[in-house]
Parts: C-alpha cells; structure tokens; sequence
C-alpha cells in the first residue's frame, strides 16, 4: 500500500465528516430560525438566544454547571496528582498494577452503575442530594483520568534529576515543589482540562445523584429535551459549541506550549536512560 | 523516590482514600443492595427473578445484541477512516476534527437526531426527495443503533488511529518490496498490527452501549430496554433498588468479561 490516501479514501473521510458534524451544525442552524420547529428554516432571528439569556433559570443552571466543572476539576487534580506520585513511588510492580487496575474500574464502568452506586452509597452515609453529591461524584470520576495524565510524566523523569537534588541537599518539599511540579505541570494541566470536559460531559452519573432541587444543563436539557423540541435549547447548543470550540483552543495552544518546552526541560535532562 | 516515609504518607492517604470510598465501597453496596428486596429483607429472590422470568434475560440479550451492533457498524465505518487519516499529510490537524465532536454534549447531539429523524425533518426529507415515502424513525430500534454508533464512532476512531501511528513504514514497504497485493498488506500486516487499537476500541464502545439509557428514551422511545434503562427505571421510578442493583451486578460481570477478552496494556476512555 503506498503510503498516500487514494481520491477514493479522501472520498470517504470527507463523507463520513460531513455525517459527523450534520447534527452539529443542523442544531446551530435552526437556533436562527423564526419558526419553532427544527423542520422548516423561516427566516433569520436572534430571538432565541434573546429567550435565553432572559432565562434567570437557565442562567443559573450555567453558572452552576460551571462551578460544577471547575471546582469538581479543581479537587480532582489535586487528589490524581498525588494519587500518580504515590503509584509511581511504589516499590513493587504488582502493587503499582493494583493500584492502576483499581483505578481504571470508574473509567471503564458503565455510567448507570457509577451513578447507581454513588446514589446508594450518598443514601447509606445520609448525605443528601444535591450540589454537594454530585460535586463529589464529579471528583469521584474525574480523579482516575487526572492520575493517567499525569503517571506518563513521572515515569519519564529521570531518577538522577531527584538524586542530584538530594545530593545537592534539597528537603523532600523542595524536590516536590523545584523538581517534580514543574516537570509534571503539562500532564497536570491536561488532566485538569480532561477532567473539566468529563465534568461538562457528564450526564448519566449526574442524573443519578442529582435529587430535585439541583440540577446542571445535561439534566436539564434531557428533560426539555423529552418535552420536545424548543429553539431555545438550539442556542444554547450554539453557545456551548462556541464555548468548546474556545476551551479546544485553550487546550491545545497550552499544550502546544508545553510541547516546546517540554522538549527543553527534555534536553537539559541527564542522559542515562 | 526516596523521600521520608511520613512525607509519602501525605501523597498516599487522599488517593487511598478515594479508592475507598468511592470505587471500592459503591461497587461493594451495589452487590450488597443486589441481595435485599424491596422491603429489606435478605433474599435471592432478586436473581431468582432476574435468571427465571424470561423478560430480564431477553432483555439482557437485546442488550447484548444492541451493543454488538453498535461495536460492529462503529468499527466498520471507523477503521477505513483511521486508515485514511493516518496517511493524510497534516493528519493531526484532521485527528482534531475527530476529537471536536466528543467535546459536544452528548445530550445536545442526542437532541439533534429528535430533530433531523422526526417526520417532517431533513433525513425524511432527503428520503422524499429521492423518491422515498417519509416514514417513521424516531423511536425504532435502527434508529437508536444508528445513532448510538454515531456517538461512538469517534472514541474507536482514536485507539485504531492510534495503533496505525505506531506501525513502522519499513513493514509497509517491505512487504510491498516482497509482493505482497495492497490487500494482503492490509489483512497480514496492517489490521494484526492494529489488533491492539481495535480492541480497546470495542473496550470503550461495547461496555457503555450496554448502558446509554438517556439514547433509548429520546431516540428509542421507551420501547428499547437496555440493561442501562433498567438499571435508571427500578432506581429513579419503581425505586426497587435490590432489582436494580441485580441488574448493575450482571452489568459488572459482562464488563469484566469483556475486559478480560479485551485486555490490553492501554488503559483510559479517550487516550
């Protein structure tokens, strides 16, 4: 096989994009709409997302969401950070691959049964539903892919960079916050922005844990959502289209940046492995 | 590293912690829960029920069936894709259009289909424009696959995709060097190769398709159960938590099973 894509194969990969985004851009163009369906275009009106931003509800239920995502991110990372440091600081290999098969059970789990289980598990502690559930539910599931973004950096370091620290008389807290922290920083930032994707993401484990006073826009557009279709809910998939878009953006021009200077701390590193 | 022992504690006692408290101890009430019944009594009346009565078990083998479909249309329509996309000039940048779509929420695409499948929307439209009667394809069982695939289609594009980066071009060219048809580079060398992608392609498409209930009640309309929409109807409605933890257990047990004929050294949903 030559090692360029045939027309045939370009064909094919443009096709199945146009598939892929279609709904996307479907939703986005009727929020335009003036009609109240999704089936005819009637001409163009902003009035849609004049409905939303005058929805206080809805607007709540966004600032909620967020707050949701980042504090959820927030924990998350602190708690995977140092749950990679202490995987990577085990002695014994089958110890590590314990802890890294125990770690994986919420990224592989069906979304119904982290749900199911955090609902029982809040409801035998007696905590009630509500924002501070699903907060921990958030952190819960978030912390295992923070630990796998950030196990890969640690592994990579070289041994010999905390040796000469040490040698040079660093204390522990000084290796941790000179040494370890900024060589690990691009895999902590990534898994904080995983997490917070996996926070606004989330749907299932947040309907379970969620009770009847709180709720974040995943719950609230399943339940429009089953009540039908409202333009409304059009644009605030246009806004959260925008918003991803800008969080992508972040995301890569960070790690982009990391990358390069990734490179540099890579270069200056002792090399003995 | 050699740090101080009490130092190390401090990283060890949060983490511990989570995984005890939250991966450990839910999984233990869930099997726990799964032997009492709805008045609190121990019993295994629950798998009684569950392996007895005929509805539970065809239940779980649509299910099956559902997320079988899902798997296989997924890998069909993504593997060609990752194919062509790992030889693209700038194919990062084409990667990226992949991710994009997992970044929107998947109720907002779930919303989308209600749309573009009701009857008067632009796939039956499409449909009478090329001469084809409209007809009904919200709530029926093609449609949820085939939206449920759509979903799925670029979390298995990524691990194949993935898995196609790291074969050498020296074993492409070799084989062509040796004669070998571009077709029996691709079924001797390139899909074994990629054996590894595509098994933790269906790791991470098989096991949630067996629990996506938010698709079934919007696009399948009620009339698709799924052990998932099981799971969500006796603990949000009927509330018979026992029934519901029974159905979570035989959840575990199918996702180890399909862990253990999966199992590679990858691990992570999106990586």
């Amino acid at each position: 096989m030559d090692n360029r894509a045939s027309k045939l194969g370009k064909f094919y990969i443009i096709f199945v994009f146009l598939l892929m985004y279609m709904p996307i851009f479907y939703l986005i163009i009727y929020s335009f709409s003036k009609g109240t369906t999704m089936a005819n275009f009637d001409g163009f009106t902003l009035s849609h997302y004049g409905e939303l931003f005058a929805d206080k509800r809805m607007l709540a239920i966004f600032l909620d969401t967020i707050l949701i995502a980042l504090l959820s991110s927030l924990f998350s990372t602190i708690i995977g950070t140092m749950g990679a440091i202490a995987v990577h600081n085990t002695k014994r290999r089958h110890q590590r691959e314990t802890l890294l098969s125990l770690n994986s059970i919420l990224l592989v789990s069906p979304d119904v049964i982290i749900g199911a289980s955090f609902l029982i598990f809040f409801t035998a502690l007696k905590l009630p539903l509500g924002f501070w559930s699903v907060l921990l539910s958030h952190i819960a599931f978030e912390i295992p892919i923070v630990l796998l973004m950030v196990l890969p950096r640690l592994d990579e370091m070289s041994p010999s960079l905390i040796n000469a620290a040490m040698d040079l008389g660093a204390t522990s807290a000084q290796i941790l916050s000179k040494i370890v922290l900024p060589f690990i920083q691009p895999g902590i930032i990534a898994g904080f922005f995983m997490a917070i994707t996996y926070s606004l993401d989330d749907f299932a484990v947040t309907f379970f844990v969620t009770g009847n006073g709180f709720t974040t826009l995943s719950v609230e557009i399943y339940s429009r959502a089953r009540q039908g279709i409202s333009l409304e809910i059009n644009a605030l998939a246009g806004i959260m289209f925008v918003f991803s878009l800008v969080l992508v953006g972040i995301y890569y021009l960070i790690e982009n940046h990391n990358l390069s200077s990734g490179r540099k701390l890579d270069r200056v590193e002792v090399p003995d492995r | 590293m050699a740090m101080k022992k009490s130092f190390k504690g401090l990283f060890y006692t949060p983490y511990i912690l989570w995984l005890a408290m939250f991966v450990i101890a839910p999984v233990a009430l869930i099997i726990y829960y799964s032997f009492f019944d709805i008045h609190h009594q121990f019993t295994l009346s629950n798998y009684r029920v569950f392996f007895e009565s005929g509805t539970y078990l065809t239940m779980t083998a649509n299910s099956v069936l559902y997320a079988f479909l899902i798997t296989v249309i997924s890998i069909l329509i993504s593997y060609p894709m990752a194919l062509v996309i790992s030889k693209l000039k700038h194919r990062d940048l084409w990667i990226l259009l992949v991710i994009l779509p997992t970044w929107i929420n998947l109720l907002l695409k779930a919303y989308a289909f209600i749309g573009l499948l009701s009857r008067d929307g632009l796939v039956n439209n499409l449909f009478e424009f090329f001469g084809i009667p409209a007809q009904q394809m919200l709530f029926t069982d093609t449609s949820f696959i085939l939206v449920a695939a759509y979903i799925q289609i670029p979390f298995m594009i990524l691990p194949i995709y993935n898995s196609m980066t790291d074969i050498s071009d020296s074993y492409i060219r070799a084989s062509s060097d040796l004669g070998a048809t571009k077709w029996q580079t691709l079924t001797k060398i390139i899909i074994p190769m990629t054996m590894p992608g595509i098994k933790s392609g269906i790791q991470i498409v098989f096991i949630p398709s067996l629990s996506l209930f938010m698709l079934s009640r919007l696009i399948g309309g009620n009339k698709i159960i799924t052990l998932g929409t099981a799971v969500e109807e006796h603990f949000l409605t009927t509330m018979n938590w026992g029934m519901g933890s029974t159905i979570g257990v035989v959840l575990i047990i199918s996702m180890v099973v399909v862990m253990l004929f999966t199992n590679t050294k990858r691990k992570g949903r999106r990586s």
